[in-house]
């Protein structure tokens, strides 16, 4: 049973992710052993998946196995013919008696429809006494369908039937209208696998399906699933694995992959299926999954003639595009295929299945952990976690894993392991790939240049630049850095400027969209630093049919860089090339003719197009050039939507690709919505000009204007690059179409119209209003007022406050009425202060300014509860001491801590003397310790000075980015603080390499709460659509309190076009959050705290009725302490002395904790006296009553009308006991963790410091050990730990995810055995190892022995890894060292500082983004392949004698603590060796020691003097 | 935007004065030029402030930051360009101005704030030198008259407006040359009078008629004015404040505007010094600490008179800000102005009870008593009361009243039927209009004794209304929204 959509709850944003795996027989060996194999496989996974709030109840696990013949052969009371001459099909039906018979007449019929033929059906018994109560409310009556053939028919046939009675079955119930037609739905339907899933948690799966346990039900093979949805109402048949594949991780790309899907579907002709094609479509049900919609996909290519393998390696390709050691004829298949079909996006783990071969792919960044294990006695177990089954290690055959982009296969008939590149070869090698690319594909660069021209543009320059909107600040503040460096403009703190639709100014239709990113459920990604997985070419031209394995597939146009030149365009737009044709549509309407004119013209576009692609055109060219004063541009992304819209409604959407040729697009934002919007190519012409304008008159320093064009275009297309990895997307190809946006202030039935499928969700304007816009700057281009003294453009004031322009929340005007108020103490000026910003019924601004509350039922003031309790719940920003400077930050500390309140550190880390207080009182300690990407300074003391740990998953001015701290503000101390290096710039990634998933955040707030029991776990979320389901995920993960935050919020530096246009206001994402909350019944175990821009007593009392009990507030104290907006915090030049690390600027400061704390009691104050005007006593009684709240209806604006705030308002119909906010904490189920057992023996350790050494025995659900022990540790000793090695554990077997985290020094932790991801997390002092069992016979370098992400963010410590590790190996070390034996992709990303030692391959893209620390790589036989290395930051060098003595000594220790043989051979011929090494030297850091150096030695001179 | 690190790498700088020896021996401007190179600098010191409160403060809402920012690029057609679009008399602004954007700088928080004025008037003066500035006349012509009483700043920039969106503009002047305090209440030595002339002459042959010599309801008949389809009153605030003391009536005491106009004209060659209103050997006391004042001091001293002394009723201001006048606000802190630095004495919290008078009934000296402020309850003002004891004599020959206007005068407003509002200025709705509806007035006619600056803002959103009320619609710029509250 869903939750319907209500308020802002939509059930389709909902996520899952997951814990999957498989278990097979080489040898093809069935036993029933194998399913209960399989299924303790997820019982060991199970910290994985979730329980919804019953407690019981799972979000959904299943297991795959083959058809179990013999078995059902003796169950059945009906004959059954041989072992694949028959399909059995697993069928969930209505339990209402009579619309259970009519699917099962249905289907029925559709079957013999086919020729085929129902042998009967089975009852499958199942005991419901195992499910949970939601389970058990959604529960469908599970039936088998044996189904037979009629004539001997191929197999190929007979699956194909099979498919189209089931597809054609399907789409009728669906159409039916019965009320349980829901119900229905084929787990699976299959001559040789079948699929017993449902709502159920791992270890109920035999328990609900008694067939599993009956010994003749064998198989050999199983592939196991169990998900973890965000929310709790996950249903039956989204449980997994799906027909051929289960999935971990999440489709990111799904929307524009099934928008293409659709558009395919036109072109769709089989042989296999003949006539009645059209019956089986749509190929992808509506409502499904993203892992559901893959499997139909899959499915489906599956009767082309492409083999399993082939048609994955078709939907989630490796990276080829920039890889130059891939081999030419699997480039050729990939680039082929990539004119065919865009790529499924993961991250994606995948184990896939067939009956025959099963088989696992993980998709090109490698983001979910695959382990696999050969046991000499013939299985093959793949799952997300190594040590799920227990194998002895003398069995071990081979610990592998799988890399990103790379597949495997068992072959069960021939009975082995067929490898990534053996596989693949043979796949691509089938056909003539290059050869059908060389005659077919046409790079741009190489279509011939005709001589025909553009003509000039009649109507003068100035006017057309009017006409479309263009300031002075465009060009000064957008273009010119774009022009002359390349380089997307950065700007800093939050936006402050009306919503589109609240704006009175004309606005683009661009910025009523918003762009969406990644958090919790997918990660972002650095397109950056990991350059080498993402693409922005495009092919466009006409699609053929899916079907057809043919060389025209790929004649199509293709284009490095989608964002192209005048020139460039000429070439399109007269190209006389066979195969290609193009005709220029124009989208400019009759501007007499207003908004009829507009709808008309877009009708007749769409007729021009019909006919022209009737005629053989495949390149559209939608052109606004030419306007004059009869003639008014439609806006390009409405054309470009439409067009590709209602093509697809006229079946020609695959014929043609969309090229946009407008003087609309000049920030990232518009060329991505066009992108996003279906365009194939984009010509800014009007940018064109102006570039060409500005080098001319020498206003940029880029002498050649085709230079300074080439120089935007390259821009623009690492700002899409950027907006796409917000998202997680790598390629272009794949966002094309995908409409990731969200709008706001677009009413639905317009949006329904032009953009469909886009959430908007307070309605507001439509083209009435947006043609009035049109109109709007049309007359002021063409009938400019006769004033001499005019300027050409206006100045602009999006970015910079200007009188004229666009409002601004933080204006002279508010920000010295606050300064004032807090100086002088005064409240009469706050109210001054108060009341701008709030009284908004004439100058509208935010969401929350359309509010009036209502109902009023006022008490006295003295009633309601004091201003020092109220103020318990305010809290200071995160704002790392690195953005800001160390007097401001321990202002803001001081501040809060005098009231109750709290601060947060920002994630810059914290000084160790700031933990305890200060002789005069004063307590500098942030409360709120921030965990974010970068983990800098993030050590087990710091986490253990918290009272709140937050983990920040995005942040408002730019969700979905990663920072970076440039090297002139890394000043010595921040430099200790975040144990970095002075003067070298520092990353922050854009995700956590920790948290790809929810299952992952799980584990990060365990890890954090292992490290501080007593702390809160705080997940801070951006606003977005869909943050309700993802703050339920966040409640589920043991979250204790999550904050919404506005994209409003601000920044210390952030590229202008998030700043403006990604994620959402808060009042959406906080109302949305509280409705999904309750909903799911998990409002009352976590607290909801709000903030973004958060200014007045009103705002907090709007955001607690919408559902925050706890609120954040930024920039207004930063304003208290003297902050004058400067909008310079990037440049370090702020003259206030607050965002910058200057130490003559920073004396300028002159902010108190007093201006602080009389801005917090302001705030409350005036809370208070709203409270009382409600009639509220607390603020708890006062969270989630929205009923208070309406939209203020004196609101005059034109395009306010349309806009409907019910949505916001809306409270779920729940049981009136049930509270509105937190009344009960989470259980973080601690007490099974092996550190309490291990504390219980270690006291003489930690409280005498006696040397101790204790043997444990420890398994994959064994997770984060050694972090309580550290922390306990450190509230005794603090930052210094133990003496080393006064510690030492010993444990056999495979350790869990994060074992070692965050331990602390004087402890030794050795496995011998294996570990999971995370191993050494913020490894803060002590000695690890992992050695191979002794008994093992395989060879350590060859085996996988730790899992992803190793070392991440370690401060201290030493690592020792007698084996391979996995992806990301030493991400963002920051001081440990460590010695490995081989690792995967991305080794030694961001890390600043430390020592990695390797001693065997190394994966691609090694020291991405290193900006310190050193790595040794072993090269043995000089093969190391250059490629592999990222050289953006580095050097490669010849080890100095000096550098070979540091490396020897750790390649001693590793031996020393883990028998490596590998470092023994080493060491033996040390002589032989000690020169076969290479060394991994960041520049800047280089540059950097040099310069301490001399700085050091200067100052011992001085001080030689002066002694 | 400036230059990043600017403001870190140069100081403000000053033009250097002439000698005060020397200046005070004619009534020239006495600054110099600053070398292009130093002002680009200057420019360069901008921050391109997120929020610039200059732009705030100032009333015209002038482009500050942008114009700052072509200067430190050099390019000083687009920086008169951007100039231009906000005020129609930088000539004016960047000489008298006491540059509220200058107190609103931000980089004034920390350091000497940008030098904003000095900018302006470069800028103008450049564009002057290079002929930039030309007569524009529009295009067109509506074919409506209106006409402007009063040809001071407000007048003068309703005039230009109102004539740029075409409509046919005379503008009334009662004085012989138009400018209006410009012309004769500001001595020569702070703006020399051809550099009205020159404007004027701009103006001129823009098309808008000036009539001088014309008193409108007193030398041209108030009925004349119905032939226009609007009026636009700006005839300023000049009913001076008297002090209703004994011995008022002594010969030596006369008013500070009387003194400076009858000074200017002389200046300009059109009368000789007479005794009566000449300084020179005299003992001057000037009484009222403002600008007004200051002017009277320093032409004071260019007469040659003995003694210059200065009194002031209000406590001697802080050197900075105080906490109640909190940056951005206006500061009312102690300001020394050239001609301060030209030799004055002067005192505060000083109040004139009585003048001296000989036989003749000439004055001969006056009487003081100290003052003492007292602090009211919060929100009241402070209280003033007098120290007993506090007695003084000052000798002197001629004091000159500077104790500013109370309004505009009344004759006017009552021919034309206009209600006066509670400080008995003319009363104008937010769109500057008066109960009669084609009459609008601006300028401190309107707002009462003000700035230049102010009467430059009012006369241009003026005009922009007279502008929409005779057409239904305005092109004319306005400066928007975004004043600087007061504190």
């Amino acid at each position: 049973m869903k939750i319907k959509q209500q308020g802002l709850y939509s059930p389709e944003f909902e996520h899952d992710n997951c814990g999957a795996g498989f278990i097979c027989n080489l040898k093809g060996k069935r036993t029933n052993d194998i399913i209960h194999k399989a299924i303790d496989i997820l019982i060991r996974l199970e910290h994985r998946g979730a329980v919804s709030a019953d407690g019981k109840t799972g979000d959904g696990a299943g297991i795959l196995i083959d058809i179990p013949h013999a078995f059902f052969k003796k169950v059945c009371d009906f004959e059954l013919p041989d072992f694949k001459s028959y399909a059995v099909g697993m069928v969930f039906l209505p339990p209402a008696a009579n619309q259970l018979n009519i699917c099962k007449e249905i289907f029925e019929k559709e079957v013999k429809k086919q020729g085929l033929e129902v042998i009967g059906w089975r009852k499958v018994p199942i005991d419901s006494s195992c499910l949970g109560k939601v389970a058990a409310s959604s529960e469908p009556i599970t039936q088998q369908i044996f189904i037979g053939k009629t004539n001997d028919i191929s197999e190929e046939i007979f699956n194909a039937k099979l498919f189209a009675a089931r597809k054609i079955t399907e789409h009728k119930i669906e159409e039916s209208g019965f009320s349980e037609s829901h119900y229905f739905y084929l787990p699976s339907l299959s001559t040789t696998t079948i699929i017993y899933k449902g709502l159920l948690m791992p270890q109920d799966i035999n328990k609900y399906y008694l067939d599993l346990n009956e010994p003749e039900v064998v198989t050999k093979l199983a592939l196991v699933h169990q998900r973890f949805s965000t929310n709790t109402f996950p249903s039956w048949e989204l449980a997994q694995p799906f027909r051929y594949l289960c999935h971990n991780g999440e489709i990111n790309t799904l929307r524009g992959n099934l928008s293409r899907m659709r558009a395919r579907e036109e072109l769709f002709k089989s042989e296999v299926f003949g006539e009645n094609f059209k019956e089986i479509l749509p190929i992808v049900s509506e409502g499904k999954s993203d892992s559901a919609a893959m499997d139909m996909v899959l499915e489906s290519l599956l009767h082309t003639g492409r083999s399993l393998p082939e048609a994955m390696m078709m939907m989630v390709p490796e990276a080829w595009e920039k890889n130059p050691s891939m081999p030419g004829e699997k480039k050729a298949f990939y680039e082929y295929n990539a004119c065919i079909m865009e790529p499924w996006d993961g991250p994606a783990s995948i184990p896939f299945t067939d009956g025959n071969y099963i088989g696992a792919l993980l998709d090109r960044n490698g983001l979910r952990p695959s382990r696999y294990t050969v046991t000499k006695d013939g299985y093959v177990i793949m799952s997300s976690e190594t040590g799920v089954i227990d194998i002895k290690p003398e069995n071990v055959a081979l610990h592998g894993r799988l890399e990103p982009g790379k597949m495997f296969l068992v072959d069960m008939n021939e009975g082995r392991i067929i490898g990534d590149e053996e596989l693949k070869e043979s796949i691509v090698s089938k056909l003539p790939y290059r050869k059908w690319l060389d005659q077919n594909l046409l790079p741009l660069a190489e279509v011939p240049y005709t001589g025909n021209k553009t003509p000039v543009e009649k109507i003068d320059f100035v006017t057309r630049q009017q006409l479309f909107g263009y300031t002075q600040e465009d060009i000064d503040t957008i273009i010119t850095p774009m022009a002359s460096l390349g380089k997307e403009a950065i700007g800093s703190m939050g936006t402050d400027t009306p919503l589109a639709v609240l704006s009175e100014r004309p606005q683009l239709l661009f910025n009523y969209f918003k762009q969406s990113f990644a958090q919790v459920t997918n990660p972002p990604l650095d397109g950056i630093r990991e350059e080498i997985v993402t693409d922005i070419s495009l092919c466009l031209g006409e699609d053929l049919n899916i079907f057809e394995i043919i060389p025209e597939q790929c004649r199509k146009l293709r284009i490095q860089n989608p964002v192209i030149s005048n020139d460039d365009l000429d070439k399109i737009k007269y190209i006389k090339y066979p195969g290609f044709k193009s005709e220029s549509i124009s989208i400019l309407y009759e501007a007499e003719k207003g908004l009829n004119g507009l709808e008309a013209r877009l009708d007749e576009i769409i007729n021009e197009i019909t006919i022209a692609v009737d005629n053989g055109c495949n390149l559209i060219i939608l052109s606004d050039r030419n306007v004059n004063p009869k003639l008014a541009p439609i806006p390009s992304l409405l054309a470009c939507s439409f067009v590709h819209r209602m093509a697809k409604n006229h079946n020609r959407r695959s014929s043609f690709g969309i090229v946009i040729e407008s003087a609309e697009p000049r920030e990232p934002h518009h060329f991505a919505l066009l992108f996003g919007y279906g365009a194939s190519a984009i010509n800014p012409y009007m940018v064109n000009e102006i570039i060409r304008k500005l080098v001319k008159n020498k206003e940029i320093d880029v002498e050649d204007s085709e230079e300074a064009v080439q120089n935007f275009n390259k821009a623009i297309g690492k700002g899409i690059l950027k907006i796409m990895n917000k998202i997680g997307i790598s390629t272009l190809n794949s966002y094309r179409a995908a409409q990731i946006f969200e709008i706001i202030g677009l009413h639905n039935k317009f949006v329904d119209k032009y953009f469909i499928n886009t959430p908007t969700r307070i309605e507001g304007i439509g083209l009435y209003e947006i043609e009035k816009e049109i109109q709007k700057r049309f007359e002021k281009a063409f009938n400019p007022p006769e004033s001499s003294t005019d300027l050409d453009l206006e100045i602009g004031g999006d970015y910079r406050w200007r009188r004229n322009s666009e409002r601004h929340m933080f204006n002279p005007a508010t920000i010295a009425k606050l300064q004032q108020a807090v100086k002088q103490n005064n409240y009469k000026s706050y109210e001054d202060y108060s009341k701008l910003v709030n009284e908004q019924s004439e100058n509208l601004m935010t969401i929350r300014g359309m509010f009036k509350f209502k109902d009023l039922d006022p008490i006295s003031i003295d009633e309601v509860e004091p201003w020092t309790e109220i103020v318990k719940r305010f809290k200071t920003g995160a704002m790392s001491l690195g953005a800001i400077s160390q007097e401001a930050h321990e202002t803001l500390a001081i501040a809060m801590n005098r009231i109750n309140a709290k601060s947060n550190s920002g994630e810059g880390g914290e000084d160790p003397q700031r933990f305890n207080k200060d002789m005069d009182g004063n307590w500098r300690n942030s409360s709120i310790k921030q965990v974010a990407s970068g983990r800098f300074g993030v050590s087990i003391n710091y986490l253990s000075s918290a009272t709140e740990i937050q983990i920040k998953m995005a942040q408002g001015a730019k969700p979905g980015e990663g920072g970076q701290l440039p090297g002139p503000k890394v000043s010595p101390y921040i430099a200790k603080i975040r144990n970095s290096t002075p003067y070298v710039g520092l990353i922050s990634p854009p995700p956590h390499h920790d948290i790809y998933s929810i299952e992952d955040l799980a584990q990060l707030i365990f890890d954090l709460k292992n490290a501080n029991r007593q702390a809160r776990i705080n997940v801070k979320l951006v606003s977005k659509v869909g943050i309700g389901t993802i703050a339920a995920g966040v409640a589920k993960a043991k979250g204790d309190v999550v904050l919404i935050s506005g994209y409003d919020g601000g920044t210390g530096a952030s590229p202008l076009t998030s700043l403006k246009h990604a994620g959402l206001p808060w009042e959406l994402g906080l109302a949305e959050a509280q409705q999904t909350l309750l909903l799911n019944n998990l409002r009352s175990r976590i607290i909801v705290e709000c903030d973004g821009q958060l200014k007045t007593g009103r705002d907090v009392a709007v955001a607690c009725l919408l559902g925050a009990e706890e609120f954040g507030f930024s920039t207004a104290p930063l304003v208290a302490t003297g902050c004058i907006m400067m909008r310079a915090c990037h440049l370090n030049t702020c003259p206030v002395g607050i965002a910058t690390q200057d130490p003559e600027l920073r004396k300028n400061f002159k902010g108190t904790p007093e201006d602080v704390i009389n801005f917090m009691y302001f705030v409350a104050q005036e809370l208070r006296q709203i409270m009382a005007d409600l009639g509220f006593r607390t603020l708890n009684e006062m969270v989630g009553q929205s009923q208070k709240l309406e939209m203020n209806k004196a609101i005059d604006h034109y395009k306010a009308q349309g806009i409907d705030l019910s949505k916001i308002l809306y409270k779920p119909k729940i049981k009136k006991d049930k509270p509105l906010h937190n009344t009960e904490k989470q259980d973080h189920c601690l007490e099974n963790v092996l550190d309490f057992k291990i504390l219980k023996k270690a006291h003489p350790a930690i409280y005498r410091k006696e040397k101790m050494s204790l043997n444990f025995p420890i398994n994959n659900m064994n997770r984060t050990t050694g972090a309580i022990i550290s922390n306990e540790i450190t509230k005794i000793h603090g930052e210094k730990g133990l003496p080393e090695n006064t510690l030492t554990l010993n444990f056999k077997g495979s350790a869990g995810q994060s074992f070692g985290a965050f331990s602390t020094k004087g402890m030794t932790l050795n496995v011998e055995g294996n570990t999971n991801d995370y191993f050494g997390k913020g490894l803060s002092g002590a000695t690890l190892s992992v050695s191979v069992p002794k008994l093992a016979t395989f060879k350590s370098h060859e085996n996988t022995i730790i899992g992803n992400v190793a070392l991440y963010g370690a401060i201290n410590g030493e690592a020792y890894i007698n084996g391979i590790g996995g992806e990301r190996f030493c991400v963002r070390n920051s001081g440990a060292k460590a010695v490995i034996e081989g690792i995967g992709d991305h080794g030694c990303e961001y890390m600043t500082g430390g020592i990695a030692v390797i001693l065997g391959k190394i994966g691609r893209n090694f020291a991405a983004g290193m900006s310190g620390g050193i790595a040794y790589l072993y090269n043995p036989n000089d093969n190391v392949d250059v490629n592999n290395f990222n050289m953006e930051l580095i050097k490669l060098e010849h080890p100095s004698i000096e550098d070979q003595k540091e490396f020897k000594g750790l390649i001693e220790k590793h031996y020393l603590y883990t028998q490596s043989k590998l470092a023994k051979n080493i060491l033996d011929n040390w002589k032989e060796n000690s020169g076969k090494f290479i060394k991994v030297m960041p520049i800047e850091y280089k540059k950097a020691l040099q310069k301490l150096k001399e700085e050091k030695m200067k100052q011992d001179k001085s001080e030689l003097k002066t002694a | 935007m400036g230059k990043i690190r600017g403001f870190l790498e140069y100081d403000r700088a000053q033009e250097e004065t002439e000698a005060v020896t020397i200046r005070v021996k004619n009534y020239k401007e006495f600054s110099k030029k600053l070398p292009n190179e130093d002002l680009k600098e200057q420019g360069g010191r901008c921050m391109d402030c997120g929020i610039p409160f200059c732009h705030s403060g100032c009333p015209l809402g002038n482009l500050i930051p942008d114009f700052n920012h072509a200067v430190y690029k050099n390019d000083w057609k687009k920086a008169l360009r951007i100039l231009h679009s906000t005020n129609n008399f930088p000539e004016f602004t960047g000489r008298l101005c006491p540059a509220p954007c200058e107190s609103a700088c931000v980089l004034g928080i920390v350091e000497e704030p940008v030098a904003i004025e000095m900018i302006e008037k470069y800028i103008v003066e450049k564009g002057f030198q290079e002929g930039w500035i030309k007569p524009e006349p529009p295009e067109h012509r509506t074919g409506k008259t209106v006409a402007v009483v009063g040809s001071g700043p407000a007048g003068l920039a309703a005039a230009q407006q109102l004539n740029r969106a075409g409509h046919l503009v005379t503008v009334f002047e009662r004085d012989d040359k138009p400018g209006g305090l410009l012309r004769y209440g500001i001595p020569d030595f702070k703006l020399e009078k051809h550099i009205i002339d020159r404007r004027i002459n701009v103006m001129e042959k823009e098309g808008i008629l000036f009539k001088t010599n014309i008193n409108v309801g007193v030398n041209f008949s108030v009925e004349k004015l119905q032939e226009f389809d609007a009026l636009v009153l700006c005839g300023g605030a000049t009913e001076k404040r008297p002090l209703p003391i004994p011995g008022a009536d002594a010969k030596g005491i006369v008013q500070a505007m009387d003194f400076l106009k009858n000074n200017n004209q002389v200046v300009d060659g059109l009368k000789e010094l007479s005794e009566e209103l000449s300084a020179k050997s005299k003992n001057v006391i000037v009484i009222g600490g403002g600008d007004t004042g200051s002017d009277c001091v320093g032409t004071s001293n260019r007469h040659g008179a003995e003694s210059v002394t200065n009194f002031e009723i209000m406590p001697m201001p802080s050197t900075g800000r105080t906490i109640e006048n909190p940056w951005p606000f206006w500061p009312f802190n102690l300001k020394t102005t050239s001609s301060h630095k030209e030799g004055v004495k002067r005192n505060w919290s000083i109040a004139t009870k009585e003048f001296v008078k000989d036989d003749q009934g000439n004055l001969k000296a006056l009487k003081t008593l100290n003052i003492e402020w007292v602090k009211g309850e919060p929100g009241q003002r402070p209280q003033l009361k007098e120290v007993p004891g506090s007695e003084k004599e000052w000798p002197c020959e001629l004091v000159l009243l500077a104790l500013g206007f109370t309004g505009p005068e009344k004759s006017l407003a009552q021919q034309l039927g206009l209600k006066l509002d509670e400080r008995t200025n003319i009363k104008a709705d937010k769109t500057y209009q008066t109960n009669v509806a084609n009459i609008f007035t601006a300028g401190d006619m309107h707002r009462g004794q003000s700035l230049i600056v102010w009467a430059i803002s009012e006369g241009r959103e003026a005009a922009r209304h007279v502008d929409e009320f005779l057409t239904g619609h305005s092109g004319l710029p306005t400066k928007g929204a975004g004043d600087l509250p007061t504190v």
